[in-house]
């Protein structure tokens, strides 16, 4: 589709070169598919990915890393249900900190994908199509490192089922008017409607796969989960409604979800924690960390497996522009939380934040501001916003501010509270770095995994979402339907779905 | 999966006994050719046929007749459910004492927090709102799949060797034997006649 004005080739270094089509041309819309003007070759580029006898060296190379840091959480984790919850380097007053800390930020990062893949989709926004089956796994993986803090960090482990309401010969129930059981509630819905939602997108795509596979085990495999389908109308019809649903069930529980992390926080009575404005303010902070991941992610994925075609650069500079967006938000709620404390007159409340600035976590405190409101301002420049080393640059810079946006919150509120003789400061031990390591490494482990065996773009609607497969597109029209012409049988015949 | 269907018999097969049929099954290589094929087989009078495309084509619901789902209702009782039972598991579990069976005998604990009455609405809502949305999206899947009639792994078109670009690039027509307006012979020339680039049956 070169033939699209505002269309050009960027880039130097050989396998580096970006197509670049993020200049809008008035009249006619921004092509998501760069080069495929045929669905087939659409299906081809996705599937190789899984159907390629072994992966790329960096592909194996990351494997290694994470699966390592796997094992180091299980040394992690297992010392600590061992020994105690003492191996971390808790004291009162911080019973909270890496644990809560990480727990936040994965439940954080997990919403950029529902975000991408139900409001996005309410929106109509098409290019969500291009990255909405990887944001969905990585929220899935993310909720999956998430649920790991809070089970471990309750000491007694064998005990967790006490969170649920399940019948027991002591007749003891779960107290529901507590925060911390609502979060349960939260993030175990959370979880499941995220893996429904993203198999039920997954299953048109199994099917792709299925038809496609080779050996026996993968015929098996994808022929077991992809139920069956066969792309029938009726099915579609029924598919496409559930999907609508689902995006408008999702879509509220996304906002709840961390609304709920926040009120662990906010119905506290401590300074710091007890401010309403957590709910909006964790919420613009999740999608803000949870893009930034979707471009960690994405960058060096695409250029993995060669989906340049299909997560374009304009994608990428749609993702940075809502960074830039979320990035700003959250610097507005970091003022706010000032002006409130000051506004309000209330004495702990503003010796929690001039502490939080100036005290003993000052450091966390401005690299949580450095990282998130500030170099997130770059973005305003289109140069870098499709600047590729730049983006992910910045990214991981979000990623890293994030995690001490939650560290500042809970560790710099617990560790000086009302009484000054209670005071402490944490200081993280070996344990609490391999746990956090750690789940980073199950984190790439369970996407590299993912985007090895399973089709990282969702086929089907990124079909959908090509001008041809419109009835109605004029190059069916030209080509005469039903008249021996078929467009997309023919190879040789360019298409420029664009054309006046 | 593994074993294939011969395709389509060849025409001198007219005189010996036929194998039962799933139906017939019509290739188109576009979305559109395929609508408009679809509307003539509406015309025509069909009950018991399908379209298959790699992806939902725009106005093809519209051009087969497809009447709306009755999905959206299942689901908003479901997620009616859902409410319901979040407020009757925290008021039972957290603000009465009564005893009821639930596989085991269960009892309920009058919980006293604060000093805040036993049913303390707002503090429930965040977890009715939960169970709201839990029962109605697993209801949404299971009830599209069920309407669906999945899991069918052993469908006639799955061992199709032709069909197997219904999920990658073309586009089916498929009309089943079992429609009264069902003529084998007629019904092919029928597809062929829309424009079909390939026509054949599909075995039982």
């Amino acid at each position: 589709m070169s033939a699209i004005p505002g269309n050009s080739r960027t880039g130097r270094l050989p396998g580096f070169e970006e197509t670049d089509n993020t200049v809008d041309v008035p009249g006619q819309r921004a092509s998501l598919v760069l080069h495929m003007d045929k669905f087939h070759q659409v299906t081809r580029q996705v599937c190789q990915v899984a159907e390629s006898k072994r992966p790329p060296f960096a592909w194996y190379a990351a494997f290694v890393v994470s699966l390592s840091l796997v094992g180091l959480l299980g040394v992690c984790v297992n010392y600590l249900i061992f020994t105690g919850v003492g191996v971390w380097g808790l004291n009162n007053p911080v019973m909270w900190a890496f644990d809560i800390t990480n727990f936040v930020f994965w439940v954080g990062i997990g919403h950029a994908g529902t975000l991408i893949s139900a409001i996005l989709f309410l929106f109509r926004q098409k290019w969500r199509t291009g990255i909405n089956r990887f944001a969905e796994a990585m929220t899935i993986f993310a909720v999956i490192c998430a649920g790991l803090f809070p089970g471990i960090h309750v000491g007694r482990v064998w005990l967790a089922y006490w969170l649920f309401p399940i019948p027991n010969q002591m007749e003891m129930w779960p107290q529901f008017r507590s925060p911390l059981l609502w979060d349960v509630f939260a993030v175990s819905t959370y979880f499941t409607v995220s893996l429904l939602f993203w198999y039920v997108g997954l299953i048109p795509d199994l099917a792709t796969l299925r038809d496609r596979a080779k050996g026996t085990i993968q015929q098996f495999a994808y022929g077991l989960f992809s139920l069956g389908w066969r792309g029938s109308n009726r099915h579609w019809h029924r598919y496409e409604r559930a999907y609508l649903l689902l995006a408008a069930l999702s879509t509220p529980l996304v906002l709840s979800v961390h609304s709920v992390v926040s009120f662990d926080f906010a119905v506290s009575q401590l300074p710091g924690w007890h401010t309403t404005i957590f709910p909006p303010y964790f919420v613009a902070g999740a999608i803000f960390s949870g893009f930034a991941m979707v471009v960690t992610l994405a960058v060096p994925a695409r250029q993995m497996f060669g989906l340049k075609d299909m997560i374009t650069l304009r994608h990428l500079d749609n993702m940075n522009k809502i960074i830039l967006v979320t990035g700003c938000m959250v610097g507005y709620a970091y003022s706010m939380e000032f002006f409130i404390a000051w506004y309000s007159g209330a004495l702990y409340e503003k010796f929690a934040f001039l502490n939080r600035a100036f005290g003993q976590y000052w450091w966390a405190y401005w690299i949580m501001v450095s990282c998130n409101v500030i170099t997130p301002q770059l973005f305003w420049f289109k140069r870098i916003r499709t600047s590729i080393p730049l983006m992910f640059a910045l990214s991981l810079v979000v990623n890293i501010g994030m995690w001490f946006e939650r560290f500042v919150i809970i560790v710099s509120s617990l560790a000086n509270d009302f009484l000054p003789t209670s005071w402490d400061f944490f200081t993280p031990t070996w344990v609490d770095m391999g746990t956090m390591m750690g789940a980073f490494g199950l984190f790439g482990t369970l996407f590299l995994l993912f985007c090895r065996y399973l089709p990282m773009i969702a086929v089907a609607e990124v079909k959908a979402t090509m001008p041809q497969a419109d009835p109605h597109w004029e190059g069916w029209q030209h080509h005469g339907a039903g008249h021996g012409h078929a467009a997309l049988a023919s190879p040789e015949t360019p298409h420029t779905p664009d054309a006046p | 999966m593994t074993t294939f269907a011969p395709s389509s018999p060849p025409a001198s097969a007219q005189s010996a006994p036929r194998p039962k049929i799933h139906g017939v099954l019509a290739e188109f290589h576009d979305p559109a050719s395929l609508l408009h094929a679809a509307e003539k087989v509406r015309e025509a009078g069909y009950r018991w046929w399908d379209c298959h495309t790699p992806f939902p084509v725009h106005g093809l619901d519209k051009a087969m007749g497809i009447q709306r789902t009755i999905l959206p209702l299942l689901v908003f009782g479901a997620g009616l459910t859902g409410t319901t039972v979040g407020f009757i598991l925290q008021a039972f579990t957290n603000a009465t004492s009564i005893s009821v069976w639930a596989l085991v005998w269960v009892t309920g604990y009058p919980f006293l927090i604060s000093g805040k009455p036993l049913i303390s609405l707002p503090a429930f809502i965040p977890v009715m709102f939960e169970l709201t949305i839990l029962l109605a999206a697993t209801s949404c899947v299971g009830l599209m799949l069920l309407l669906n009639g999945l899991p069918w792994l052993s469908h006639p078109l799955l061992a199709n060797k032709r069909f197997l670009r219904a999920t990658d690039d073309r586009f089916f027509i498929v009309i089943q034997s079992r429609d009264p307006r069902f003529f084998r012979s007629r019904t092919e020339d029928f597809l062929k006649g829309l424009g079909a680039k390939a026509v054949e049956a599909v075995e039982a």
